[in-house]
């Protein structure tokens, strides 16, 4: 029979521990804290400001003023103008832009004839969030587009062209009231077009379990072996801090490896996720990540004085990683500090390399600066970890 | 064989604070080569503490040390391949077995292939651990921790060995055997500093330092300690051990009383007559006492009587050499 007495001796007792450890009082109180203000920044249903490129075949002032409507709906944020489809595709590829708006060359004629006048959004649906909004905000701006630019009459003579308004009729060579069709918005989803989610979670899941998994065990790897006591016996020794810090990443970089096959094969055995790039290419890409989250581990591990603490340590910076990367919520659609923070997190740069490479087919070379700046994180992180992890007790 | 060797380990006034408490207080040390150098002490005395510090692995705050020649802390990493060092609690691979975790140590200390096969074979064979080999460390006993932590530190036959309390909880019969083995490193030029808080091992040192409350109380041969209080010691038999001791707290010239299964152990105080006199007067006492049938005879000193003396503040008087030494540490005998 439970004593009541006994069991409150227990929990008296786990709260004078828990007193004890500041470190994980302060992450007792830290983690939700970060955890809301993340949560608050980061979660937006709404979807505006994809970076938008534009590839303007009719270069007239009809097609500078549809393209000013179009950055107002405030979906869109014109960033930059492309020359061809190719570039616009590899824009596209690299995560670069989110949608590439394209203007027919005979843009202008169809649209001052009132009849076919046609822009396509070439969009980077592999996010079903965003291809959903994308297309909302295609079609919602073509029919607003029509409802302000006013009817006009078709006619030979040029001095008759123009806009005028509805209640002024007037006469043309053709006497007639035309009221144009709104100008279609085509989007063309790129890459899952059937915009199934699981294609969409499964790459970034790839780096997420790496992310939690990789730091973690790096992290208690070294914790451990003070928790033990084996640390005094290896500091003794001539192994050099290096060799150690090392010679405890390497065997997990094969268990990484491990992992992310694991979890491909069954995104496609299970979800039938396409893989449309090079297998090499991603694990060349995976590589630097790895280590960075590796070398991460080492560095909590160098701050922390038991397991739990390494835990919690992990804890507290995988969760801005999941939540300001642009794994649950879309990258571009967060605020500007958001995307500032969350652009210092290697998980961010390393789900544009494996969605790149996975859901698009990218070529491991256009992904350059991605794996940049995670081969820049690992050597930042091995430099602090080397730095701070001392043979001394 | 001891003295006049080359000093292998010198200490100055080295010091360490943790926070408000000073758990070494500015202690001197000299040990020279292929001697056993034993430092005594109770729990608490800053044994470990000014191990970790001779090699480099705590930050004195505040003196100088030489190890092997090289400065520490400063140059502590030359020490690591010349040092074996043992813990105080089992600090290789409960997950490992006995011969992975030989042969961690082998290839940590720069041994590899062939070498290595051959030396974690030797090994083995030498300690005794051939039935455990496969064995995980975890499922080892205390004794056995302790001989596979002396096999892995003398795995590259370092030339000074640091052992750390290395048979606490280890049977009698186990301990003769390790110290034979110390003794026959010894012999062939290893030097040994060893940390025990047992009286009978620290007998069998060369010399000893003798820490209690992080500063050094003594230092000499056993021998030497021991005869500094000749003629100080009292053994009453004859009577009820209880009530003697009971009585004895009465009589002025008794320092403190032990009680050694039905005897008496007794330490004189500083200044008391000589133990024969003594002891006529003990029996004279005790009999007043209600206790006519005990028997006071002279006995010889031990380490732990020194200790206690140490304790009561007593200044040892040196076999031949007249006259108190000077505080805080005593030097009896060549030291």
């Amino acid at each position: 029979m439970a004593s009541l007495r006994r069991t409150l001796a227990v929990a008296r007792k786990e709260l004078h521990q828990l007193g004890r450890d500041r470190l994980s009082i302060g992450l007792v109180a830290g983690v939700p804290a970060l955890q809301l203000v993340l949560f608050g920044f980061a979660i937006n249903m709404d979807v505006r400001n994809v970076p938008t490129a534009v590839l303007d075949r009719s270069q007239s002032a009809l097609s500078r003023r549809i393209l000013g409507e179009l950055a107002a709906t405030q979906t869109f944020r014109l960033e930059r103008s492309v020359q061809d489809e190719r570039e616009a595709i590899r824009l596209l590829e690299t995560s670069e832009v989110g949608a590439v708006v394209v203007i027919p060359a005979d843009f202008d004629r169809h649209f001052y004839r009132g009849r076919g006048a046609q822009i396509s959004i070439m969009a980077d649906a592999s996010d079903p969030t965003v291809a959903a909004a994308v297309g909302l905000a295609g079609q919602g701006f073509g029919r607003d587009l029509a409802a302000r630019m006013q009817p006009f009459v078709t006619g030979a003579s040029s001095a008759a062209r123009g806009l005028v308004p509805l209640d002024r009729p007037t006469f043309g060579p053709r006497s007639e009231l035309v009221v144009p069709e709104p100008i279609g918005v085509e989007v063309l989803p790129f890459y899952n077009p059937e915009r199934r989610t699981a294609v969409f979670v499964v790459p970034g899941l790839v780096g997420v379990i790496l992310t939690m998994t990789m730091m973690l065990m790096t992290a208690l790897a070294i914790v451990r072996e003070r928790e033990r006591g084996t640390f005094e016996f290896l500091i003794a020794t001539p192994v050099r801090r290096t060799e150690v810090m090392l010679g405890k990443i390497l065997p997990y970089i094969g268990v990484g490896f491990v992992q992310v096959a694991l979890v491909l094969a069954l995104g496609v055995l299970l979800f039938a996720v396409p893989i449309r790039g090079s297998l090499v290419d991603l694990a060349i890409g995976t590589t630097p990540f790895l280590a960075a989250m590796l070398a991460m581990g080492l560095v909590v591990s160098a701050v922390s004085r038991s397991q739990f603490q390494a835990m919690q340590l992990s804890f507290f910076f995988f969760l801005p990683s999941m939540l300001l990367s642009g794994f649950m919520f879309p990258f571009d659609a967060m605020p500007e500090l958001a995307q500032r923070i969350g652009s210092v997190l290697p998980l961010t740069h390393y789900l544009r390399i494996v969605r790149g490479i996975v859901l698009k087919g990218a070529p491991l070379a256009s992904l350059g600066d991605e794996i940049a700046a995670t081969s820049a994180f690992f050597a930042a992180a091995l430099f602090v970890a080397a730095t701070t992890f001392r043979k001394r007790l | 064989m001891t003295a006049g060797g080359p000093l292998v380990i010198e200490a100055n006034a080295l010091t360490r604070r943790f926070g408000s408490v000073t758990a070494v207080d500015s202690v001197d040390l000299e040990v020279r080569r292929g001697e056993i150098f034993g430092c005594l002490g109770p729990n608490g005395s800053g044994k470990s503490t000014l191990m970790r510090m001779l090699l480099g692995l705590l930050r004195p705050s505040s003196g100088t040390a030489r190890v092997l020649g090289h400065a520490i802390p400063r140059d502590a990493e030359r020490l690591r391949s010349d040092v074996g060092y043992m813990t105080q609690r089992f600090s290789l691979y409960e997950d490992l077995t006995v011969r992975e975790n030989l042969e961690f140590a082998a290839s940590i200390f720069g041994l590899f292939g062939r070498a290595r096969r051959e030396r974690v074979a030797a090994t083995v064979a030498e300690h005794g651990l051939g039935r455990y080999e496969r064995m995980r460390a975890a499922a080892l006993s205390g004794g056995w921790k302790q001989r596979l932590a002396l096999a892995a530190a003398t795995i590259h036959a370092p030339p000074l060995l640091v052992l750390d309390e290395p048979t606490a909880g280890v049977d009698p019969q186990s301990r003769r055997e390790f110290w034979e083995e110390l003794f026959e490193l010894a012999a062939g030029g290893t030097t040994v500093f060893v940390s025990t808080h047992y009286m009978d091992e620290a007998v069998r040192c060369h010399r000893l330092c003798m820490l209690r409350d992080g500063r050094r109380v003594a230092v000499g041969a056993p021998r030497a300690l021991t005869e500094a209080l000749a003629a100080r010691v009292v053994e009453i038999s004859g009577a009820a051990a209880d009530r003697a001791i009971a009585a004895l707290r009465g009589s002025p010239l008794v320092a403190s009383t032990t009680q050694l299964g039905d005897t008496v152990h007794v330490l004189l105080r500083e200044g008391a007559p000589s133990a024969a006199a003594a002891g006529e007067a003990l029996e004279v006492f005790l009999a007043a006492a209600g206790l006519p049938g005990a028997q006071a005879r002279p006995s010889p000193a031990n380490l732990e009587d020194v200790f206690v003396a140490l304790l009561l503040g007593d200044r040892l008087e040196a076999a031949g050499r007249p006259g108190p030494m000077p505080a805080p540490g005593v030097a009896a005998g060549p030291a």
